[in-house]
């Protein structure tokens, strides 16, 4: 295989008048993992099915393990693994049976198929509800079981569309452990995801993703570097003062602040502005609850590259 | 969307295979739909026998007898619907994105679907077969007459469900399927030769009647389990299947294709 596991060329798709993807190049080397960051309708699941082989670019290339695409479908279905944004596990099998299935469609012996689907499901914590019927899962369960069914045929570039969507923190970090498990095994991952935590937490490279065009790539440090490398971030005491708050903070740092409730944060390279807040807040004798100066997360980084927060467009 | 190479026929066969099975393995859980395309047709065949059977036929007995072929060419036609069905939760619930995402044939999840169902048609004839002669029915007919009947009425389901196939790929959701596929399998049966003769129809209704694939079949599986005219009865049901496979299944898979190319 190649040393770059993904590569993504010009691609552009169109759903009648809605462009997916207007032009969405990048590469994940081998044993890497990329994020591809943005809000819901950004075009990350379109890229996602047309690297997993399930949809055709209108325009553009791709290719996974050096394999093309379009003209070595069958050849990148032999390396790749997929965990669709809905777990694609079948409801009405077991958690057992589905990744039998797998395993037999691969041409695994019935002892194979047998042996790798009990390693799965104790590797997944689900040895005790294999038996049981997958419409009875909780959603952590569920997306557990779908990873599992990923890994059957030991991909070794997996796609994770959402992956973590809809599950609470604890599951959330559970799925994020066992990701970590693959990527410490040589698996190229490419990881979509809404999720801008998620992606620091696991992604070498991350790149940003809205409308359809890549609006920034680069490790999580170089996007926080872009922005500038700390935020602002101050909580009001009063709801009604931070209209005040948000003109103070755009006078201070020519920047309009992110405004969440009674949370204001503003990028900001100059941490001397610290001290110049503290003063014009004293003289202007407003009280916050919290100010702090600390490093810029990648909301910072999204809000400062689209003027919005990704929660907003979601 | 290109193949790219492929999996070998003997790949496909035994990918089909696996998958019928999956498909027969999901009733082990849903004990249920068993019951769906069972205990259906068996209640169907008790429920006109004694409530109609005296004032249409003069007796239960005589009634079972000209019932019993028709009503198995009804059931099949309402176990096709399970096609669609089965074919459309698969699209929705995104497990054949799965499959498509595999190194496997490009017709395997499809034909999958399509043998389950086959084996699901066959239960169903032999159940009816079964409780019919439980009833009293009796073969008039030599027993390569059964087997004959039973392949005809097989390949007769193939042709129909494609018809499914294309319900399946352009609903909505599953409960759509089922909705739009019973709607339009009620009149086909029961306007058709299945509970009544055809002679006590009036005129205008002899000749739709008549031509409706469900009342040709019924007639040729009367003839191979109770003796009569088969030949024609039979390539008119061979000729229908011809037609629905030769319009319906292009049809399918273009229609497939263009709802997994919308994304």
């Amino acid at each position: 295989m190649s040393e770059i596991a993904i590569r993504a060329q010009g691609l552009c798709k169109c759903f009648g008048e809605t462009q997916a993807l207007a032009g969405v190049d990048f590469e994940v080397p081998r044993g890497k993992v990329l994020g591809v960051l943005g809000p819901n309708g950004a075009g990350k699941t379109t890229a996602v099915r047309i690297l997993t082989t399930l949809l055709a670019p209108d325009e553009g290339e791709a290719w996974v393990g050096g394999h093309h695409v379009g003209r070595d479908a069958h050849r990148v279905r032999e390396l790749i693994g997929l965990t669709g944004q809905y777990a694609s596990v079948d409801e009405r099998l077991t958690g057992r049976e589905n990744l039998l299935l797998i395993a037999r469609l691969l041409g695994q012996s019935r002892a194979q198929a047998r042996a790798r689907a009990d390693e799965l499901l104790g590797l997944f914590g689900l040895t005790d509800a294999g038996g049981r019927a997958v419409r009875g899962f909780s959603g952590g369960m569920r997306r557990r079981l779908d990873l599992a069914a990923s890994l059957v045929g030991h991909p070794s570039v997996l796609f994770l569309d959402e992956p973590t969507t809809g599950l609470d923190p604890r599951a959330r970090q559970d799925l994020w452990q066992l990701i970590r498990g693959l990527v410490a095994e040589g698996v190229t991952v490419l990881l979509t995801t809404q999720y801008l935590e998620e992606a620091d937490a696991l992604a070498d490279r991350i790149v940003l993703i809205d409308h359809g065009r890549v609006i920034a790539a680069g490790t999580a440090d170089e996007l926080k570097a872009k922005v500038g490398a700390r935020s602002l971030v101050l909580l009001a005491a009063e709801e009604d003062q931070v209209a005040q708050l948000a003109a103070l903070l755009t006078e201070i740092t020519g920047r309009a602040p992110l405004v969440e409730g009674r949370r204001l944060s503003v990028p900001t390279s100059d941490p001397s502005l610290l001290r110049v807040l503290v003063r014009r807040l004293d003289e202007a004798g407003l009280v916050v609850d919290e100010l702090a100066l600390r490093s810029a997360s990648l909301d910072d980084v999204f809000m400062t590259m689209t003027g919005r927060p990704v929660a907003e467009s979601a | 969307m290109s193949s790219g190479g492929g999996a070998g026929l003997l790949d496909g066969l035994r990918q089909t295979a696996t998958l019928a099975w999956r498909s027969l393995l999901q009733i082990r859980h849903n004990p249920w739909e068993i019951g769906d395309f069972s205990i259906q047709p068996v209640l169907f065949l008790l429920l006109f026998m004694f409530v109609f059977g005296g004032a249409i036929a003069g007796s239960t007995s005589e009634y079972l007898r000209f019932m019993l072929p028709g009503v198995i060419v009804m059931n099949m036609v309402f176990v096709t619907v399970y096609v669609g069905h089965g074919l459309n939760t698969d699209l929705t619930r995104g497990v054949f994105d799965r499959f498509r995402a595999m190194p496997i044939a490009r017709w395997a999840p499809l034909a999958g679907r399509i043998v389950a169902d086959l084996v699901k048609q066959a239960w169903c004839i032999l159940l009816l077969l079964v409780v019919g002669f439980l009833l009293g029915f009796r073969l008039e007919a030599p027993v390569g007459g059964l087997l004959v009947m039973m392949v005809l009425v097989l390949t007769v389901a193939l042709a129909m469900s494609w018809i499914m196939v294309l319900v399946g790929v352009i609903a909505r959701d599953p409960e759509h399927v089922q909705l739009f596929g019973f709607t339009a399998v009620f009149p086909v049966t029961f306007i058709s030769n299945v509970f009544v003769p055809l002679e006590t129809m009036p005129a205008w209704m002899q000749g739709v009647v008549g031509a409706n694939p469900v009342s040709l079949l019924s007639d040729a599986s009367r003839g191979l389990l109770l003796g009569g005219p088969v030949l024609v009865p039979a390539l008119w049901s061979l000729a229908w299947a011809l037609v629905i496979t030769i319009v319906f299944a292009p049809l399918s898979v273009w229609a497939l294709n263009r709802r997994l190319a919308r994304g």
